[in-house]
């Protein structure tokens, strides 16, 4: 990293333990503005619970998570209810898709403009000329993010009716109708067969670069991992193992042994 | 078809045989003879078959709607499209309007005081329907914003002598008040803790009532509350029960009109998203302490609204009017209408508080068709009677296309 850019999200030091299980233990990252970064690991290494603490689904046991918002003050997100978090530009998906099945792919996404508009029960009660605009506001902005992923033409489905892959998607739309600047996935290719990961990969690219959204990425499928994102970060057991670009990685005697050792022989 | 059709009659001949000694044989130990009914044999078999053909066909409709609904196929009934057409339902009000408010001048007064008690729970199902059908918070102890708003009317009209009017909004705000209260220690709870919590919440309710002789006067009760005055002049009983019919009729689409909003508002939204999932809906940025308190204190005050016409109409509570039964049947509207489903609950309302009354020659079997009913719409059609509505969004988009949805 030559290049000396804005750091959106640090974490220092993170520490959760369950009882007497450390499933993370001191993790520490840095996110960048432009950034694809990517933690990898193998099954239980602890990546899924440190977005978790990052997002505030859990409090960490130890360790500072910083936000550097551009232009704004820093703000320290231990503790802080899943609900802030998100306020604060960082939105996340789930590695189980969780998905509101009974609503339409449409009132999915409106869902993430929730944290954005403001329209209390007085005023829906009430219904006047700014909810109204500011419904119509919410409806036009999902659905253009819709198309933005290439759901549009699913948006009055049910979203338990969509392919997998397209739920997927949506989920991704959903997060960035928060109006993140920084996008934590959660395995976004887990499940995907070769073509949706192909398109997932360039759909994650052109977030990165059209809407200047910072990504942080779980994944295991290494092409899709190799190919785009850049700094990489290892964990295992818990423990950040490994750090740096693709090549880095991929010589680290400690990641080969750890976990990606056949497939670099090959 | 074929398939079922034998078994079907497997069925049939299976319950002949296990009722042949009870239905068929019959000793006279008086005469010391065996009497045969065969009649009864018959009746049973054909009983039987009907029962279990429909019950198959039932079955079959409801997988064949399953795999259309699976492949993403139009699983919409004709009743529902009917519904969806929105000239159809400005014609359907507009009847409906006249026909309610004809009622009260074309039957006498007791048909007039079963529509309000049936007025009166659809208000409560409507109330209920935003905690349990749009938030997802299962409730059993609703009955008890219910009573808070009919003890506040008589008590207040006792001690203080304060009119319908003025304690109608008190008794919601009351509800509602009550509702928040009781939210915050259930926040963290769901699925059956929550329903616990909630049940015993209702049961606490009423043994205080019937205790605190001081505040409540104890299990005899409030006598002798006033009926709403109508501008100041006293009605006579006829009179005063088409007025109450009016006034429920009026609070009926107050509380329908504003439902309907909330339910398309950004807040609905939240509640449905809340209910179909907590964690994703609090990564979405939702407050879900708001959330939940909202939908609670919203639920709770229709209940306490209609809790103050309750005692004004019925001039006398006590805590037996507020019991777990109560709770069980208002759920039982969400549930059996639709949940989340305005329409749904409103007919749900009428079929459970008017059907009882009409069929008061068969009240003996009232609980037990309750239960069957329960059972079979559980099976049958789980979504309830009316399933809800989704609301339709106008948008254009940034590409070249026209249609939209």
């Amino acid at each position: 990293m030559a290049e000396k850019k804005h750091k959106l999200l640090e974490v220092k030091g993170l520490t959760m333990d369950f009882g007497g299980l450390r499933a993370v233990d001191s993790v520490s990252l840095e996110v960048h503005e432009g950034e694809i970064a990517a933690l990898i690991g193998p099954n239980g290494a602890g990546k899924t619970t440190f977005f978790n603490c990052v997002t505030g689904i859990y409090n960490p046991t130890k360790g500072d998570i910083l936000l550097h918002p551009k232009g704004l003050e820093t703000r320290r997100l231990n503790g802080l209810k899943p609900n802030k978090v998100t306020e604060m530009g960082l939105a996340r998906t789930f590695q189980n898709i969780r998905l509101f099945s009974d609503m339409t792919v449409l009132e999915n996404v409106m869902i993430g403009r929730h944290c954005r508009t403001k329209s209390g029960i007085f005023r829906s009660i009430v219904r006047g000329k700014a909810v109204l605009e500011e419904e119509q506001f919410i409806v036009e902005s999902s659905y253009q993010l819709l198309e933005k992923v290439g759901l549009e033409d699913f948006a009055n489905e049910f979203s338990k009716n969509l392919p997998y892959g397209a739920q997927r998607r949506l989920e991704i739309a959903r997060a960035m109708a928060t109006d993140p600047f920084l996008l934590l996935l959660d395995e976004p290719a887990a499940g995907m067969n070769p073509q949706e990961t192909s398109d997932l990969d360039q759909l994650i690219c052109k977030i990165s670069t059209e809407e200047q959204i910072a990504i942080l990425l779980i994944e295991h499928d290494m092409k899709l991992v190799m190919n785009i994102s850049n700094p990489i970060y290892v964990m295992e057991y818990g423990k950040k193992i490994a750090e740096g670009s693709p090549q880095e990685i991929k010589d680290n005697p400690k990641v080969i042994e750890a976990y990606l050792g056949e497939e670099v022989d090959a | 078809m074929l398939q079922d059709f034998k078994k079907s009659i497997l069925v049939s001949i299976w319950f002949v045989f296990l009722t042949f000694p009870l239905m068929v044989v019959r000793v006279n130990t008086m005469d010391q003879v065996v009497i045969w009914r065969w009649m009864n044999l018959v009746w049973v078999a054909i009983g039987s078959f009907i029962l279990s053909y429909l019950w198959r066909y039932m079955l079959s409709r409801k997988q064949a709607r399953t795999k259309v609904a699976e492949e993403g196929g139009d699983t919409r009934t004709k009743l529902q499209l009917l519904l969806e057409d929105m000239n159809f339902r400005y014609k359907a009000m507009g009847v409906i309007l006249v026909l309610i408010l004809i009622f009260p001048l074309v039957f006498d007064t007791y048909q007039s005081t079963i529509m309000i008690s049936a007025l009166i729970y659809v208000v409560l199902g409507l109330g209920l329907n935003i905690s349990v059908g749009l938030a997802g918070l299962l409730d059993l102890g609703y009955v008890a914003f219910f009573g808070v708003g009919a003890y506040t009317y008589a008590l207040l009209n006792h001690h203080f002598d304060l009119g319908f009017w003025i304690t109608l909004p008190i008794g919601g705000v009351l509800g509602c008040l009550l509702g928040v209260v009781l939210g915050f220690p259930i926040l963290r709870l769901r699925g059956d803790y929550l329903a616990i919590v909630t049940l015993g919440f209702g049961m606490i309710f009423k043994v205080v009532m019937e205790n605190w002789d001081a505040l409540s006067f104890g299990p005899s009760g409030i006598a002798n509350i006033d009926r709403p005055s109508f501008f100041g002049m006293d009605l006579s009983l006829a009179n005063s029960t088409i007025y109450i019919y009016y006034i429920m009729i009026a609070m009926v689409i107050f509380t329908i009109l504003i439902t309907n909003r909330l339910k398309n508002s950004r807040i609905g939204r939240a509640w449905i998203a809340l209910r179909e999932d907590e964690i994703a809906c609090v990564a979405m940025g939702i407050d879900m302490a708001k959330t939940k308190l909202s939908a609670y204190a919203l639920g709770a005050f229709w209940a306490g609204m209609v809790g103050v016409l309750f005692a004004s109409k019925t001039t006398f509570i006590n805590p037996a009017s507020f019991t777990f039964m109560e709770s069980a049947i208002i759920l039982s509207i969400v549930v059996l209408g639709g949940m989340g489903s305005i329409l749904g609950v409103i007919l749900g309302a009428f079929i459970l508080i008017l059907l009882p009354e009409y069929m008061r020659a068969f009240s003996e079997y009232r609980m037990l068709a309750f239960g069957a009913a329960m059972v079979l719409m559980m099976i049958f059609r789980p979504q309830g009677i009316i399933s809800n509505l989704r609301q339709t969004y106008e948008y254009k988009g940034t590409k070249e296309k026209t249609d939209n949805g």
